[in-house]
């Protein structure tokens, strides 16, 4: 691979992900630039990806909450069978706890490493609301 | 109950194509339960239990029993855990089978990969309408995510915690391979050395495209049946004594762990309904879509130490004749074959083989009474399936 290869993929577009009248309030955030997390009020514990029940205790009394999405790279992989260029796939521990699958974007992607501070960004799809995606800080 | 002796796995047959542009995927889903059943000595007319897993087209089961023109079928079952589908099948035929709902049980899969291109993961999002698909989809199917690189994330995170090298992971593809030069069907035969894995060129750090499985055509059947038929047939007595099946996802994001399987759980069930120990086993088939997948199933169904696994497979250890657990003596789906993205079946085959005297001389296990089949099914670095099979020949 050579250096060019490992820039970060602009080319790659990210599709519209698939909202349900679940995660509604997730995507309608997201339009807002706010990144929402669910905790559940019963036993205290944040989740991700969010559910209406909590996934721990199965209480139905979840709540969303707006994080500041920041937190550190628990794992990653650059993958470079692609045909837009080298997009990097992982998974960030946020501060509140939860892991979080997401992409890493805005960045040399050849210096990403495991426990490297991120925080999260919005990227624009096609045609639906933006996602979460993070950057090293 | 246990399902310890109460059933015998009397047919198994690899479909010999790795390319298929000319058949349908049904049909070969019928070649191969043809080919499973000329080996145990029945007809189609003696099953009465089906069991296929998302491969199967159209409406699974019924689709399929109605084109082989299965006539007597009484239990269907499509459990659908991807690739490892086929343990869990061996399981559920063998309790369907001691609880008098079957005799005779066929186990199919089959499909045509090469046929259409590879697109890492579609977003499945339709702007401006609401979807009420899988839940995590919105989440997660967005980010190009791919066996390649989801398996990558568990490699990097091993590497990271344990120190795990792209030089021992390669040995599992080189112990493939040296298996694979004897199969005459095999996809790749040629054998390689583990600087020729290491240089081979990156596709999702830290996994080279040799640390990757085949892409293959084809598929493969088994035929489960009740002790009465298996010593009724003149075919050697594969019994199964254990089976063991759990999945493993992110589980709301707390204390993720990509560096283990569900084989944590789904092993000792197993081995516990069997009364053996991993230490036992003569030969073991591990599921193998990229060569992190066997390092980490090895270690978590206790062939050896949390994170110890790269020690364990180096300088050859999983070469037949060679080191101490021969594993995947057909090449696998390494070299040999992964039929539509699913290994499972291919896992127990070879396993049957083993246990029968049937593989290749070269690399034919001596004395081989006891064996292991394993296999994973959906993606580790996110939600995935585990089923353990537990095999022992009667003499």
């Amino acid at each position: 691979m050579s250096q060019a290869q490992d820039k970060p993929a602009e080319g790659r577009k990210i599709p519209a992900p698939a909202v349900t009248i679940e995660s509604k309030p997730f995507w309608d955030a997201a339009e807002q630039g706010k990144f929402l997390i669910k905790r559940c009020n019963a036993c205290n514990e944040p989740h991700w990806y969010p559910r209406a029940l909590c996934p721990f205790c199965f209480s139905d009394d979840t709540v969303w909450e707006e994080s500041p999405g920041e937190g550190v790279i628990y794992t990653y992989s650059t993958m470079h069978r692609s045909p837009t260029g080298p997009y990097a796939i992982g998974y960030v521990t946020l501060n509140e706890g939860p892991a979080v699958l997401t992409n890493f974007v805005d960045c040399d992607l050849s210096k990403l490493a495991i426990g490297q501070k991120v925080k999260v960004k919005f990227q624009a799809t096609e045609g639906g609301p933006p996602v979460p995606v993070f950057s090293p800080v | 109950m246990s399902i310890k002796g109460k059933a015998y796995i009397m047919g198994a047959y690899e479909h010999p194509t790795r390319d298929a542009p000319d058949k349908s995927t049904p049909q070969l889903h019928a070649e191969c339960a043809k080919g499973a059943l000329a080996d145990a000595g029945l007809t189609k007319d003696d099953i009465d239990g089906y069991f296929c897993a998302g491969d199967a087209p159209g409406f699974g089961g019924m689709s399929m029993v109605d084109y082989m023109g299965l006539k007597n079928v009484r239990h269907m079952d499509s459990t659908e855990t991807g690739g490892s589908s086929y343990l869990l099948h061996v399981g559920h035929a063998a309790q369907a089978i001691a609880a008098g709902k079957c005799t005779v049980a066929l186990i199919t899969l089959a499909g045509r990969p090469r046929q259409n291109k590879f697109f890492p993961g579609g977003g499945g999002g339709r702007p401006g309408q609401l979807t009420d698909g899988a839940p995590e989809a919105g989440f997660e199917n967005i980010y190009g995510g791919s066996t390649h690189n989801t398996y990558g994330m568990c490699a990097m995170r091993h590497m990271y915690e344990y120190g795990t090298t792209s030089e021992q992971l390669a040995w599992i593809k080189v112990a493939a391979s040296h298996h694979a030069q004897y199969n005459e069907h095999a996809f790749l035969k040629d054998v390689v050395t583990v600087e020729q894995v290491v240089n081979s060129r990156m596709i999702a750090d830290p996994l080279h495209l040799l640390d990757c499985c085949v892409v293959t055509d084809g598929g493969g059947a088994l035929i489960v049946t009740s002790p009465e038929v298996a010593k009724s047939l003149k075919r050697p007595l594969v019994k199964v004594i254990g089976a063991g099946e759990a999945p493993k996802g992110p589980r709301g994001g707390k204390d993720l762990d990509l560096t283990h399987s569900g084989a944590l759980w789904s092993g000792p069930i197993a081995f516990e309904e069997a009364g053996v120990t991993p230490q036992d086993m003569k030969y073991a088939s591990i599921y193998d879509s990229f060569t992190i997948t066997v390092l980490m199933q090895l270690e978590d169904l206790g062939f050896c130490k949390k994170g110890e696994g790269g020690k364990f497979v180096s300088d050859g250890n999983l070469i037949s004749g060679v080191g101490k657990l021969p594993f995947n003596t057909d090449g696998g789906g390494l070299c040999n074959n992964h039929p539509t993205n699913r290994g499972g079946i291919t896992k127990v085959i070879e396993a049957v083989r083993q246990l029968r005297g049937e593989a290749h001389p070269k690399v034919q296990v001596p004395n081989c009474d006891l064996a292991l089949a394993h296999g994973t099914g959906g993606s580790l670095g996110t939600r995935h399936g585990a089923g353990t099979v537990i095999m022992e020949r009667e003499a």
